[in-house]
């Protein structure tokens, strides 16, 4: 089955550390995405034509725009061609944030135009001013609405990680791809087990992180 | 009822337009301490609209609305004040989804006010417990029925001791089953003496409860008079044929 070249070296060590750099430019690139996602976010729901105008492009860029053609166009374009000294993991990290942050602007967005006209109204007219109002009625509804779709967008992005191996950075896909060719003579079968491996990583790290998406979802469902 | 003579509202010459159409014209209405009036009208007439702009929620073009000797203004540095003292009730259900029972109508004393949480959970409590609603205290509002959050919404209004009460058809939306318990709570207030303006079609409901009635139409108060005179004999054309169709 091929499950012994795991146990040879360190690869299965390998293994788990090419894991941890898929889940770390996941993480940064999440916390990126959130954060700069949010205001965005806020600012599409101002209504001023340039902020709309601008951010429909950057959507509809991010939308059509193949993730691994981001990856070239920034690790090629900026390394080779512009000569600006960018790692792979950095134009990583970029271009998983600029993704990102479109998806979570849109999410925010939305959670925001979906609450409804009255729960302003009936804040207001208790006496509660504008801040008052954002802070203990928009605000936690709008929070209670984002969390399970945020662990949704992170679960994507620890998948989509894969990608970044297209620019040359090991992670746990690649690290499977080097051990099967190191492997290719001794173990001809390694590629099964090493697959089966990767999937099993894979699965336990986004599996609790979906379960808990669901989870704070039916908590918080109204 | 004890209605004592001074007006604790007064709506002056107000005209609200929005764009092109004009919701009303040059409308005049008084309202004393302690009275129930009951607005009716066909659908579009500008009832909300006039509750709403009592509230501040909407801005009105002309004409001054005064509350307890104070012009309400939206916008106004001294609207949150004012507000303070005139509560709503919406027709659709407005509690806030992610907060109980207890903390809807515990938050805007507590924030607003920021008078001391113990006191007002006691005074919290008491008022469920006079609607019928204690064991749902702790309850969130998905988990009520209609009939049920409208009453907490009517609580979470008492618990700023509006001078004002507006009920804005608060049983239209409501399955007929749950209307009773809702408008019996309407009612008790009334016997207590609160100050209510309520706008609704049911008008069973709105004889018991009203001392007096107005009847607005194309932008004007039409007709107006106390309950008996209101059903019984409309001195309008207009105000009979809304009446005929109310009863059909
Ligand atoms: N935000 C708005 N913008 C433009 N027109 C509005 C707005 N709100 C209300 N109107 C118009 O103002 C008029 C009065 O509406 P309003 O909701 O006050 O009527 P209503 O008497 O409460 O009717 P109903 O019995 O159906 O509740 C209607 O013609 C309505 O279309
Ligand atoms: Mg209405």
């Amino acid at each position: 089955m091929g499950f012994e070249v795991l146990l040879k070296g360190n690869n299965a060590l390998r293994l788990l550390m090419g894991l941890g750099v898929a889940l770390r430019i996941s993480l940064i690139s999440a916390v990126i995405s959130i954060a700069l996602g949010t205001v965005f976010g806020v600012l599409m729901t101002l209504k001023k034509p340039a902020i709309t105008a601008f951010f429909r492009i950057y959507l509809e860029t991010v939308r059509i725009m193949p993730q691994m053609v981001l990856l070239f166009i920034v690790y090629f374009g900026a390394t080779k061609a512009r000569g600006i000294n960018l790692t792979a993991e950095t134009a990583a990290l970029i271009v998983f944030s600029f993704w990102g942050s479109a998806e979570m602007a849109d999410l925010v967005r939305g959670a925001l135009q979906g609450i409804p006209k009255i729960q302003y109204e009936s804040s207001t007219s208790l006496g509660l001013s504008t801040m008052q109002t954002d802070r203990y009625v928009i605000g936690p509804q709008i929070i209670r609405r984002m969390i399970p779709l945020s662990i949704n967008l992170i679960t994507r992005m620890i998948k989509t990680t894969s990608l970044v191996m297209m620019i040359g950075i090991v992670e746990v896909l690649k690290v499977g791809q080097q051990i099967i060719e190191a492997n290719r003579k001794v173990s001809p079968n390694a590629a099964f087990g090493i697959f089966l491996v990767i999937f099993l990583l894979y699965f336990a790290a986004c599996w609790p992180i979906s379960l808990l998406a669901k989870y704070l979802e039916r908590k918080w469902e109204n | 009822m004890d209605v004592d003579m001074r007006p604790i509202l007064e709506v002056k010459n107000i005209s609200k337009r929005y764009d092109d159409i004009t919701v009303f014209e040059n409308l005049n209405l008084q309202v004393k301490k302690g009275e129930v009036l009951v607005i009716v009208g066909p659908s579009g007439c500008g009832k909300s609209t006039l509750l709403r702009c009592l509230n501040a929620l909407e801005p009105i073009q002309e004409g001054e609305i005064i509350l307890d000797g104070e012009a309400i203004r939206p916008g106004s540095r001294e609207v949150n004040k004012l507000r303070e003292k005139v509560g709503m009730v919406f027709q659709s259900y407005d509690l806030f989804p992610h907060m109980t029972v207890l903390q809807n109508v515990m938050l805007a004393p507590i924030k607003v006010k920021k008078r001391d949480k113990k006191e007002v959970r006691e005074e919290a409590l008491a008022l469920l417990d006079r609607v019928g609603l204690l064991s749902k205290k702790d309850q969130f509002p998905r988990q009520l029925s209609g009939g049920q959050k409208q009453r907490v919404a009517i609580v979470r209004a008492l618990m700023m001791h509006p001078e004002v009460l507006l009920l804005d058809e608060i049983t239209a939306a409501l399955d007929p089953e749950m209307v009773q318990e809702v408008l019996e709570v309407v009612l008790s207030l009334a016997k207590e003496g609160r100050t209510m303006l309520i706008v609704t079609h049911e008008m069973q409901f709105a004889r018991a409860v009203a001392d007096r009635m107005i009847f607005i139409d194309g932008g004007h108060i039409v007709e107006e008079g106390t309950p008996e005179e209101f059903f019984e004999h409309p001195k309008t054309e207009r105000l009979s044929s809304f009446l005929a169709k109310m009863r059909f």
